[in-house]
């Protein structure tokens, strides 16, 4: 620690070229390889990160707990992500972004705040197929796409008990874990976390348009 | 002298400090700076935000989004480690089960202590924040005026690099010319928000925080800060050259690594260390106080976390800045024939009279924000306007029904989005059940960054019904028995909540936002923030006019043992609709003046 105190001047403009090429170098999620698990989930034998983890590091699904879907489940939730968030012309898919690994990481945790989570996202899934079986399927991804979002639709009207309330839990999750990657942020309208010279409030356009004067 | 272990611990330090954070960093600084030699003993570790802070890190990066957990109480990216509401192996009690009597106790264990996590909102006390009972009936009157701490406040400002500007509202002291940073502009939200007060009277004006919007005057402020002192001045000016002005992203409670935002570490601590004269020794949980015959404080007891082992340092002062609970609680483990119930208190004043900034908040959705053209709206991320208290007058009238002001700040704009950002726009959208597919992302598009949030926190006076003790039964994991708490709202703080939900809810009445709720001005009890959940706590050893009725004289010196100083929030005898830390940096620099005057007296 010792050199932390003889820390030379640090130029601002160096601060910030080191910063974002920190922030451009770290891989996003996604690009992760999770192996399938087989078809029962195991319960959660992970351990938390402590108090005091290693905040600058990055870290994918599975680097902290062991992950829980089998590779059955885990198609079935890609399926979901992108019946919640699907691609437009705007923006890609959430399984497009990892938001899947994102869902495993978060049932698999080991804080009993997501226990709760964990036992209904765990009894919602296989529900949705012995769902498709009712209507004549052998299990939910192979359902046709219309028929897909017609069992969604219905689910969604009823979000206060089971299975609509899994349906809501994997909607929260799913768009939580969208809206906070880079794609996802962007396409809410996020433009910040972006090193600047200076701040100048508002942009004029947005000022017309409420009808404020600028400062 | 650099950062050491208790093997290296020295015999003769003019001064131990217990503590790191802004009263134990701004002692330190001082004394340092004029020649003592002072040792900072930490219960953390050394914490380098230079190097440890994740600045510019998106949640997906994060495990769990970077949402809270048991381990990152304010989530994974706040500038906090081995802190948090409950520690393990580190317990506290509540003498009352009922929900609403807890009080909840944040501990900070690292390096900076709380200015790590802070938001660096930086208020001055005014006049008559000082004068609570003479004004107000109620709490106490300060030893002090506002003029005694008026040059401080400047000296404070100009070594941290505080933003704002004066604006001549009553009670809300001006700085002298040239001391603020020029504040950041207003967001879309937040001037919203300034139009529509305004035409109820409320003025929203810019927050003072403590974030360099230029860089600091290196070549001006040391002569002033520290006249005839040539030394000091060059190390100051070379602190103040290292520190960049604020580049307008990432949020303060991730820390700063490029030192625009103020943590002890970068501001006070690095220039105490190149003064030579410091040492700092982290992982020293304190156990006690230690007296001599005379009954003068002969220096500290503590044990060394990485071992396990106990040690003792002395010094001519000793100077407890470990948070206000935690000095507390040092005093009342500090035990001898002399002080049965816990050192310095003669008065039996020690652990009475706690405060806390009385809190409500309320946020509603402005539809006229709705789908606005994406724009950066970072700026200083966090607060950057608020309403000082505007009923000054009517206090003084005697036309309120409760006796503390209140500020608020005003929360808004198109923030980095977390786990919860997207919550609540199936209800706006006007839709039934759960909102899937183009449906939700074009909801997401329209509402994020839609909705306005105040937060109001206002004053506290002294009572008999919120203090601390010591838990008969109850010990830590090293052994030390711990705090217990009472706690119990008033009347007077309730019709406060009350108000405070009423004038916030007529302006969002004004702007035409949909509100979630209505305010809650029958039951207030339900919307008051828990004690301690502001982490705004101070008092426990109340300074005041004589030994019987307080814990320290004006100079924050017990006044049964001279040479035993508080320099965290303990001294407080009431809480002001103000932040309490520039308060306590300007208390523990004039508290370090006096300390100087002392040693150099050889009085002590």
């Amino acid at each position: 620690m010792k050199d932390f105190y003889e820390t030379p001047r640090i130029e601002r403009r160096v601060a910030m070229e080191w910063i974002m090429s920190a922030a451009a170098s770290v891989p996003f999620l996604g690009q992760t390889a999770i192996a399938a698990t087989g078809e029962t989930a195991a319960p959660v034998s992970g351990k938390g990160y402590g108090p005091d983890p290693d905040m600058v590091k990055a870290y994918q699904p599975g680097d902290l707990w062991p992950l829980t879907f089998s590779a059955g489940q885990r198609e079935l939730v890609i399926v979901l992500c992108d019946i919640i968030i699907p691609a437009d012309e705007q923006s890609p898919s959430a399984s497009s972004q990892g938001v899947h690994d994102f869902v495993d990481e978060w049932i698999s945790s080991p804080y009993s705040a997501q226990t709760s989570d964990r036992n209904l996202v765990l009894k919602g899934l296989p529900w949705l197929d012995e769902e498709a079986v009712r209507r004549g399927s052998a299990k939910f991804v192979v359902l046709k796409t219309e028929a897909q979002l017609e069992v969604c639709r219905e689910l969604a009207l009823k979000p206060k008990e089971f299975p609509g309330n899994f349906f809501l839990k994997m909607r929260d999750l799913v768009t939580g874990g969208y809206y906070t990657t880079p794609v996802g942020m962007r396409d809410l309208g996020y433009r910040g976390n972006m090193p600047m010279p200076e701040w100048n409030g508002p942009p004029k356009e947005v000022l017309d348009l409420l009808g404020l004067d600028p400062e | 002298m650099p950062v050491i272990s208790p093997k290296e611990v020295q015999s003769d330090y003019d001064v131990v400090i217990v503590g790191s954070g802004a009263g134990g960093g701004q002692m330190a600084y001082t004394l340092t700076m004029n020649g003592a030699k002072v040792l900072v003993m930490e219960a953390g570790r050394i914490f380098d935000p230079a190097r440890e802070t994740a600045m510019m890190h998106t949640p997906d990066m994060a495990p769990l989004r970077a949402m809270p957990t048991p381990d990152k109480q304010y989530g994974f990216y706040d500038s906090s480690i081995e802190s948090g509401w409950e520690i393990p192996g580190e317990p506290y009690t509540n003498a009352s089960k009922e929900d609403k009597r807890q009080f909840f106790w944040w501990r900070q264990r690292m390096l900076g202590g709380r200015t790590n996590h802070w938001g660096r909102v930086s208020l001055r006390n005014g006049p008559y924040d000082f004068e609570t009972k003479s004004r107000q009936g109620v709490g106490f009157d300060w030893p002090i005026s506002y003029d005694d701490l008026h040059p401080y406040f400047d000296k404070v400002e100009m070594l941290v690099g505080i933003f704002g500007s004066n604006e001549g509202i009553e009670n809300v002291p001006h700085s002298s010319p040239g001391v603020l940073l020029p504040p950041p502009k207003m967001r879309a939200g937040e001037l919203l928000t300034k139009k529509y007060a305004k035409t109820l009277g409320i003025d929203v004006l810019p927050v003072h925080r403590a974030i360099l919007t230029k860089q600091q005057e290196a070549d001006q402020l040391p002569a002033l800060l520290h006249p005839g002192n040539g030394k000091a001045q060059k190390i100051l000016a070379e602190n103040m050259r290292s520190r960049a002005k604020c580049f307008f992203a990432t949020d303060c409670h991730r820390g700063c690594s490029i030192g625009a935002a103020y943590d002890s570490a970068t501001v006070h601590l690095r220039p105490a260390l190149k003064t030579g004269n410091l040492d700092i020794l982290p992982n020293a949980m304190v156990r006690e106080v230690t007296l001599n015959k005379e009954g003068k404080a002969k220096g500290v007891s503590y044990i060394d976390k990485v071992d396990g082992t106990d040690h003792h340092v002395s010094a001519k002062v000793v100077v407890l800045a470990a948070s206000s609970q935690e000095s507390v609680r040092i005093l009342l483990n500090s035990k001898s024939n002399l002080f049965p119930d816990g050192l310095a208190n003669s008065s039996g004043k020690v652990g009475k009279y706690i405060t806390d900034s009385v809190s409500s908040s309320f946020s509603a959705q402005i539809p006229a924000l709705e789908n606005l053209p994406p724009h950066n709206e970072d700026g200083t991320v966090g607060q950057q306007a608020y309403v000082p208290w505007w009923l000054c007058k009517e206090h003084t009238a005697g036309r309120l029904d409760f006796s503390g002001g209140y500020k608020f700040i005003v929360g808004s704009g198109r923030r980095m989005p977390k786990m919860t950002s997207v919550r609540g726009f199936d209800r706006l959208a006007g839709r039934e059940g759960t909102g899937f597919g183009t449906d939700l992302k074009e909801d997401a598009r329209r509402f994020y960054g839609s909705t306005v949030g105040f937060s109001a926190q206002g004053a506290m006076a002294a009572n008999d019904n919120c203090f601390s003790e010591l838990d008969p039964d109850v010990k830590d994991k090293w052994g030390i028995p711990v705090l217990k708490f009472h706690w119990k709202w008033s009347d007077d703080e309730l019709k406060q909540i009350a108000h405070q939900q009423e004038s916030m809810a007529s302006i969002f009445e004004a702007m035409g936002a949909r509100i979630g709720r209505q305010p809650e001005t029958k039951n207030p009890i339900k919307v008051i923030k828990d004690g301690g959940k502001i982490i705004h706590e101070v008092g426990g050893a109340i300074m005041g006019a004589d030994s019987e009725s307080s814990v320290t004289d004006q100079w924050c010196r017990t006044w049964d043992v001279p040479n035993l100083v508080l320099a965290d929030g303990a001294p407080f005898p009431g809480t002001a609709d103000k932040n309490p830390t520039l308060t306590i940096m300007a208390l523990a620099w004039r508290a370090a003046d006096h300390v100087l005057d002392e040693l150099k007296k050889r009085n002590v």
